[in-house]
């Protein structure tokens, strides 16, 4: 393995932009790692190893040529999650629904990437739509976890925090509906940011629940994650429910943090999220974080916020109800997949027999969920009950953040389990995003941070931070600080944790 | 299967005997803004398919809706022109249903929350009447794209050998209005109807927001008719008929219905809850879509858009951009041009009323505005078999072709000409005269030669004239203006034969 793919996003851009190595070296290098190792982990769906390449001769370039450095992060290598449009690279949301689409347009965070010189290495395997906590339902096989390979690297953006593990690429991007960024970050040991909702442009982000879904960075560092996240995010005339306000200054924040003193801050600690099917090296980490919290200055109350409980079920309406709508335009009449046209069958049948072929048993079952969900006589029932249940979670949180000014929990309730384990079941796999839900529902901003292993299994455990709407900053100086106190990234301080080759 | 549905039909007069109808009237106005409802594809008519479309109104994976602004500053306008209640906060919602012209199977419109609701439109009949339609609302929502089924009997999707879709006009914005049903109508029902859709136009067309022709589409009307017991107060069960492209034809389809629910209930048939297509050639509904399982289109607020909040402030603005409504119009040209009562009707009843008074208003003399239109304008319409308005000549056009002859570049003969390729598309007014090379021969010394052709080719006449019989120059001029192929000034032909004679 290069070194060079053990270094973090901020050291290599210094490296390359003192000239000391090259893009084109540090893409190498990643594209190198890939190879050795994604036959076993499986991360990517799509390797773009000639755009990759040309991307980073193109920052090389103008960097010889002795222009500024794009941005902060030009010339580091990156795995996008396969549900970001990508102009004339393959697109296909882990579903054979859209094998061999090649979009016409870049999504917004696409476009932002390109500009910013960052080199995107290829597109990372997802549950299929995004609808999953283990990468399992990927049309394309699973993603398995760089920690231990019989074990599922989270999801839904299980590829995108399995290539950091792996040293395949130092960032990635994920979406976040349910917990999709957050938890796979958890399990595999990484960082994973879900912004404020309409913090980052979903233009281009092929829809799974429109009011829910939010794409963000994925590091294996703090810092890296809030240099990414100043690059994708912001305004975007294209997206109307783009907030119109400054970024957040996250990174400004996460140096702060790095200083590990939080005196002052307040931290309210949720006690729904502890109990029964916790696990208890989960819950011991989390225990050992509050505490280390502590000693870094900071204030620990107990915000008690009793309708948390009902997010989960709210969610399996909410987020259903728009998938089912959303996943419509699947038809088989203008792009993706088109099964038995011979010319004699209708339209109609054509559609059907397609979508039949293409969905996998999960999108279809949530399709069917919120078909339901949605139909005349149920939907105030099921939708509009939902809706009032998410603004009780709204309520929530404000009056938490009236008292305190981040949250914290364990981000899922156990470490990776094991490939096959909750395939059948899908309640118990529903269970893995119990934490991380409220804030999708609620819209604020939400990540989660490596906080050490689980004691029975060895396996990483994750600490959800949550801050209010538009306070992305909060939550990354926490984050920063607990890093530091930790003993910095997780990733850098087990060296054990070379993928199982 | 036009054969088979054939139906009995009840003479309309024991119609009336018997029922009392109600009507409901809903009309799609597509709006002229330059780009559609949620992106920003041009929205231009005739354009090569599938050239005025992107990611977002193709639906394509990842692609997101953007309120047009001027659509929602259009919807409201026609809201206060109907005399409706503004939204203070309204949302749109998904419609959801598959069909191939549908990009995402979904229709981005509003459910629950219109943009406008509560008004009325004040309706004058030809006998001057007036009848009060009640507005149930308008909403705001994005056109489909289009289906060409080829092969097949009908050209429906049913049967067809293949079908095409065009996608330029998917997104284009829409604005549906809703009557409340409209009860009491009695006999007048068909003409209510058509006198509705016939102000609606007017009214459009004063707020410049749409193009409202029916015959490309622009403004469409679905006609539901329903028949009750005289006397009765519980509505009978309603057919919709689609398709109805002409003023005209909303008169005679719902004509048609009331007879054809009557001869059914009558004969103690039921009426089917379905959608109804009107053939123009023959004047009859055929059955379309079954309605008795309810489609169910699972509507809910559009996630990817944020509330329509228009503040009370814009609202009051844009009441003060009202231009003169077509009735209010009526009455002030009424005055100024001193038509008798019977006079305007005509005038109205032809359909040419607007149309002269929009020529007027691009710069033409009122007399000579009305003249074109009832009578060049008015055979060509007839001989065409459309309505005056469905021509393709703007007033404004038509104001340029009148200035062209005031100006002296056209004669009355050749500018019927002009008139006759703006008509063939052939473009603008002045176009057509370049293009058609007919300028008015002002040029004296090809003219003099052209005369001194003509004298010499009939010296018998020459000699006439030269003898006084002034009259005899006629035979010359017209020998002249054949010459020419008509584009001399005959005034200065004649001018110059008596001369070239003295
Ligand atoms: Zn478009």
């Amino acid at each position: 393995m290069s070194e060079l793919t053990r270094l973090t996003a901020a050291e290599l851009a210094a490296k390359i932009h003192s000239r000391e190595t090259t893009a084109v070296a540090v893409a190498q290098a990643h594209l190198e790692q890939i190879a050795a190792t994604d036959t076993d982990v499986h991360a990517f769906l799509h390797v773009d190893t000639e755009g990759a390449l040309a991307a980073a001769a193109a920052v090389d370039a103008a960097l010889d040529a002795g222009q500024a450095p794009a941005s902060p992060l030009a010339g580091v290598p990156l795995a996008l999650k396969d549900v970001f449009t990508t102009k004339g690279v393959p697109t296909t949301c882990g579903s054979k629904i859209l094998q061999g689409w090649i979009p016409p347009y870049d999504a917004t965070v696409t476009r932002r990437l390109r500009e910013a010189g960052i080199v995107i290495l290829g597109k990372t395997n997802m549950d299929e739509f995004a609808m999953g906590s283990s990468t399992e339902n990927s049309a394309y096989g699973p993603t398995r976890n760089p920690w231990d390979l019989h074990r599922i690297p989270g999801g839904s953006g299980g590829g995108s925090s399995a290539a950091l593990a792996a040293f395949q690429a130092p960032l990635s991007i994920g979406t976040d509906t349910g917990g999709s960024i957050r938890q796979p970050g958890a399990v595999t040991g990484t960082v994973g940011v879900k912004p404020t909702y309409g913090g980052v442009s979903r233009y281009g982000l092929v829809a799974f629940s429109s009011s829910l879904d939010q794409g963000g960075p994925c590091a294996r560092t703090v810092l890296d994650a809030a240099l990414l996240h100043e690059i994708i995010g912001g305004y975007d005339p294209l997206d109307s429910t783009s907030i119109n306000a400054p970024v957040p200054p996250v990174v400004a924040a996460a140096r702060e943090g790095a200083r590990a003193d939080l005196t002052g801050v307040r931290v309210g600690v949720v006690p729904e999220f502890r109990g029964e099917g916790y696990q208890p090296g989960v819950v011991g980490a989390f225990e050992t974080a509050v505490e280390q919290l502590r000693a870094l200055g900071a204030e620990i109350v107990e915000i008690p916020c009793p309708n948390f409980t009902y997010a989960l079920p709210a969610y399996y309406l909410i987020a259903p109800s728009e998938a089912s709508s959303n996943l419509a335009r699947f038809d088989a009449m203008r792009y993706g997949l088109r099964v038995d046209d011979d010319g004699a069958r209708s339209a109609e049948e054509v559609m059907s027999l397609t979508r039949e072929a293409g969905f996998g048993p999960e999108v279809k079952r949530r399709i069917m969920i919120g078909t339901y969900a949605l139909s005349s006589g149920y939907y105030d029932a099921y939708y509009g009950s939902a809706q009032k249940v998410r603004t009780l979670i709204t309520r929530d949180f404000e009056s938490a953040f009236q008292q305190v000014d981040v949250l914290v929990s364990p981000t899922t309730p156990t470490t990776a389990f094991k490939i096959g384990e909750r395939v059948d079941d899908p309640m118990a796999m529903y269970l893995a995003d119990l934490c991380t839900i409220p804030a999708n529902l609620a819209g604020n901003a939400a990540m989660s941070v490596p906080c050490g292993l689980a004691e029975e299994d060895g396996l990483p455990v994750g600490l959800q931070i949550m801050a209010p709407a538009l306070a992305d900053d909060r939550m990354y100086r926490v984050a920063a600080a607990y890093e530091a106190a930790r003993g910095g990234p997780l990733m850098d301080s087990a060296p054990r944790l070379e993928p199982v080759r | 299967m036009t054969t088979t549905d054939t139906a009995d039909l009840m003479d309309y007069d024991e119609v009336m005997a018997r029922f009392d109808p109600v009507l409901g009237l809903e009309v799609h106005v597509e709006l002229h803004t330059n780009t559609k409802m949620f992106c920003g594809c041009p929205t231009a008519f005739g354009a090569e398919p599938n050239t005025q479309v992107c990611p977002t109104c193709l639906g394509l994976p990842g692609s997101l809706p953007v309120v047009n602004g001027k659509g929602v500053e259009s919807a409201i306008r026609i809201g206060l022109a109907l005399n409706c209640e503004i939204a203070q906060w309204c949302r749109f919602a998904r419609k959801n249903y598959f069909y191939p012209d549908q990009p995402k199977n979904f229709q981005t419109s509003q459910y629950d929350e219109p943009i406008a609701f509560n008004g009325h439109l004040d309706v004058v009949l030809e006998d001057g009447e007036v009848f009060r339609v009640e507005i149930e609302r308008a909403h705001m929502e994005e056109d489909t794209g289009k289906s060409l089924h080829v092969g097949g009997a009908t050209g429906r999707i049913h049967g067809a050998d293949y079908s095409l879709l065009d996608y330029n006009r998917a997104g284009v914005p829409l604005i549906e209005i809703v009557t409340k049903p409209v009860v009491g109508a009695g006999e007048r029902a068909p003409e209510i109807a058509k006198a509705y859709v016939g102000a609606l136009r007017d009214l459009l067309r004063a707020l410049d927001v749409s193009d409202v022709r029916m015959d490309q589409g622009s403004l469409r009307c679905d006609a539901n008719v329903s028949l009750m017991p005289k006397g009765a107060s519980v509505f009978g069960t309603r057919t919709e008929t689609k398709n109805v492209n002409s003023l005209r034809s909303v008169e005679r389809a719902v004509r048609y219905e009331m007879r054809r629910h009557a001869a059914i209930l009558v004969d103690g048939g039921e009426i089917i809850q379905e959608t109804r297509h009107f053939d123009e050639a023959t004047g009859t509904t055929s059955a379309g879509r079954r309605k008795e399982t309810a489609e169910d289109y699972r509507y809910f607020p559009e996630p990817d858009l944020v509330p329509v909040a228009p503040s009370r402030e814009w609202v009051e603005q844009l009441r003060t951009t009202l231009p003169e409504l077509p009735w209010e119009r009526r009455k002030r040209v009424q005055q100024e041009w001193n038509l008798s009562d019977l006079e305007l009707r005509d005038l109205v009843s032809a359909g040419a009323l607007d149309l002269i008074a929009s020529t007027v208003d691009a710069g033409a003399p009122a007399d000579e505005a009305r003249s074109w239109w009832v009578s060049y304008l008015a055979q060509q319409a007839n001989s065409r078999g459309v309505e005056l308005d469905a021509l393709p000549i703007t007033p404004a056009q038509l104001a340029r072709v009148i200035a062209l002859i005031a100006e002296g570049a056209l004669t009355n003969k050749l500018a019927r000409q002009v008139v006759d390729g703006v008509l063939a598309g052939e473009g603008e007014p002045d176009e057509v005269v370049a293009a058609r090379g007919l300028k008015v021969v002002s040029d004296d010394s090809a003219l003099i030669a052209a005369v001194d052709e003509a004298l010499a080719a009939q010296p018998d006449v020459a000699e006439k004239i030269r003898g006084g019989k002034v009259q005899a120059a006629g035979a010359v001029v017209g020998a002249v203006m054949k010459a020419t192929k008509g584009q001399a000034d005959a005034k200065r032909v004649r001018e110059l034969v008596l001369e070239r004679c003295q």
